[in-house]
């Protein structure tokens, strides 16, 4: 695990593209390598705590996308307050930056393949997940929304996808993508991060062949390093684990379901961090 | 800047709301650096109960106009867990803190029971161990017998404080729950009971609606039904509060409720506060409280 330096740190933005529905985010950081999976907790510098009905307030949790060239990119979509002032962002302004934190995922092991499943703005990890994965055959399974969303795809190579207008690639769901591919070759090591319905699919199918899997979930979290205990998920066996620093990456062993909390965000949610 | 609170030296008057921040998750995070620059000048442990608590269901947050609303639930080990488990961590961590300061960090136990007889065994619990300075005495908890919050009421408040006064020998500060009538007279009815100080405000009661889907009933976001707000919006709640009973105790006070900046702890110093506790603050930033100590050493009259 990548020890973040103590305390936020101020980075410059370098730049901010489009991508469909979504936003690239970068910003130069000489910080320390994340691994794939980990998260930082990002605010704007300015505007931030001002805004309409006096929000956004925390900073808020993103996946680290990926880390190349001396910059950070984070993924995000507009669904609220923080998303939006983080949208607005242009380059030569200031990002607060705490991280990387949390847990991140682990290589597979036994010679499997590794096959990634992402929904929405939940690929992100996925990306630096890819950039890093030295195995020799790697699967990328991505389902979105719309055409508008599905543009995301260009974040990974050689993406299979799913959509569920059925603009692009497989009509349907991306966890049927995945039954396909387990089917053909099931000597795989899974790895997720979407939806809270998505994710919980994918346990469920892991589950069921007995396939290790790694989730990385999504929680309101207004600190992101234990201080505020409020990215609580049920643990299997009972208890809550905290996604901030037991996750964002967790065993699908671990849980007994996936909490309708603890995804991606799908839509906006007035007050959700 | 240092200052004397209950016959303990701090370096400054920066420390921690209880609950606020885990040191020993803060360490895994960011390593031996939070040992060097520790933001504060005594650490408060979240609360202790004798048996431990998962805390509540999620959704445990809500932002709210400058403002979060939490229902956490308490999770905590237990005492034993906290004795055996993270006090000897802890511990570990404030000597280390205090050696880079070149002073002390004192440790202070936050403990909560439903009734005296069990805030009677927390504190013999913890009256051994010599690494806990002081006590935090919690009592936004309902009575186990009354159903009534033990610090909303001044009699039954006095009362508590009056019979576990004896179980200890350390400085026993009493939070103040904000959720009362009139709590200029709680933190008398403390006083009067044997406490060394009492420490405010916690967070102000707040519930939180889920997004309304079509014609779906309104129903509570947070998994708890509701929580308690913390955050800038409480400021100038806790400005009110802290006066009251600055005015209405002998004792020390120890100030907090939305403090970002030096400013807002010269603030609370300036009616009556002896320490003040940064809480919701060093979530945006874990360095805040050290952030908001170098500030108020710059203040005017500081």
């Amino acid at each position: 695990m990548s020890v973040a330096p103590f305390g936020r740190r101020l980075l410059e933005i370098t730049g901010i593209e489009e991508l469909g529905a979504y936003v690239v985010l970068r910003a130069a950081d000489e910080g320390p390598r994340a691994e794939p999976g980990q998260f930082a907790m990002i605010a704007a510098a300015d505007g931030w705590g001002g805004g309409e009905r006096q929000r956004p307030l925390l900073p808020r949790a993103f996946s680290i996308a990926r880390q190349t060239h001396g910059e950070t990119h984070f993924l995000l979509e507009d669904v609220g307050p923080g998303t939006r002032r983080l949208a607005e962002l242009r380059a030569g302004e200031g990002l607060w930056v705490t991280g990387p934190l949390g847990r991140g995922f682990s290589p597979p092991q036994d010679g499997r393949r590794a096959i990634l499943v992402g929904g929405g703005v939940g690929i992100a990890p996925l990306a630096i997940l890819q950039d890093t994965l030295t195995a020799p055959a790697t699967t990328v399974l991505l389902g979105f929304r719309d055409a508008a969303r599905a543009e995301g795809a260009a974040l990974l190579d050689g993406a299979l996808l799913a959509s569920d207008d059925g603009s692009v690639g497989h009509h349907g769901l991306v966890t049927e993508l995945l039954h396909e591919e387990l089917d053909a070759d099931p000597h795989a090591a899974v790895y997720a991060c979407g939806p809270a319905a998505m994710l919980e699919t994918v346990r469920r199918i892991c589950a069921e062949r007995s396939l290790p899997a790694e989730l990385a979930l999504e929680a309101g979290m207004a600190c992101g390093f234990g201080a505020c205990f409020g990215c609580a998920v049920a643990r299997r066996g009972g208890g809550y684990l905290r996604v901030c620093v037991d996750g964002p990456v967790l065993d699908a062993a671990e849980l007994d379901s996936i909490d309708e909390h603890a995804g991606a965000p799908s839509y906006p949610i007035a007050g959700h961090m | 800047m240092s200052v004397s609170f209950c016959g303990l030296e701090l370096a400054h008057p920066i420390v921690n709301g209880s609950g606020t921040f885990d040191a020993i998750a803060a360490r895994r995070a960011f390593g031996e650096e939070l040992v060097r620059a520790f933001p504060f000048a005594a650490y408060v442990s979240k609360t202790i109960t004798l048996e431990p608590r998962a805390g509540n269901p999620p959704p445990r947050l809500w932002e709210a106009s400058a403002g979060l609303i939490n229902s956490i639930g308490l999770p905590n080990k237990g005492l034993d867990g906290y004795l055996e488990e993270d006090l000897p961590r802890l511990a570990e961590l404030c000597a280390a803190a205090a050696a880079a300061l070149g002073g002390c960090v004192p440790l202070i136990t936050n403990v909560m029971g439903a009734s005296a007889e069990e805030i009677g065994r927390l504190l013999d619990g913890c009256e051994p161990h010599e690494e806990i300075a002081a006590l935090e005495l919690n009592v936004s908890c309902p009575n186990v017998s009354t159903g009534l919050d033990i610090g909303a009421d001044p009699q039954q408040l006095e009362q508590v404080v009056r019979a576990v006064r004896p179980r200890t020998r350390k400085p026993l500060i009493v939070k103040l729950t904000p959720n009362t009538a009139d709590v200029a007279l709680c933190a008398r009815a403390a006083e009067a009971g044997g406490a060394d100080a009492v420490s405010l405000i916690n967070t102000l009661r707040a519930a939180a609606l889920a997004p309304r889907r079509a014609l779906a009933q309104a129903r509570p976001w947070l998994g708890a039904g509701s929580g308690g707000l913390s955050g800038p919006a409480i400021r100038v709640v806790a400005l009110a509060q802290v006066a009251a009973v600055a005015e209405s105790v002998e004792i020390p006070v120890v100030g907090m409720g939305g403090v970002r900046s030096g400013a807002d702890a010269r603030d609370l110093i300036d009616v009556g506060a002896t320490l003040v506790a940064v809480g919701t603050e060093s979530f945006s930033d874990p360095a805040a409280g050290g952030r908001i100590a170098r500030e108020l050493a710059r203040e005017p009259g500081s």
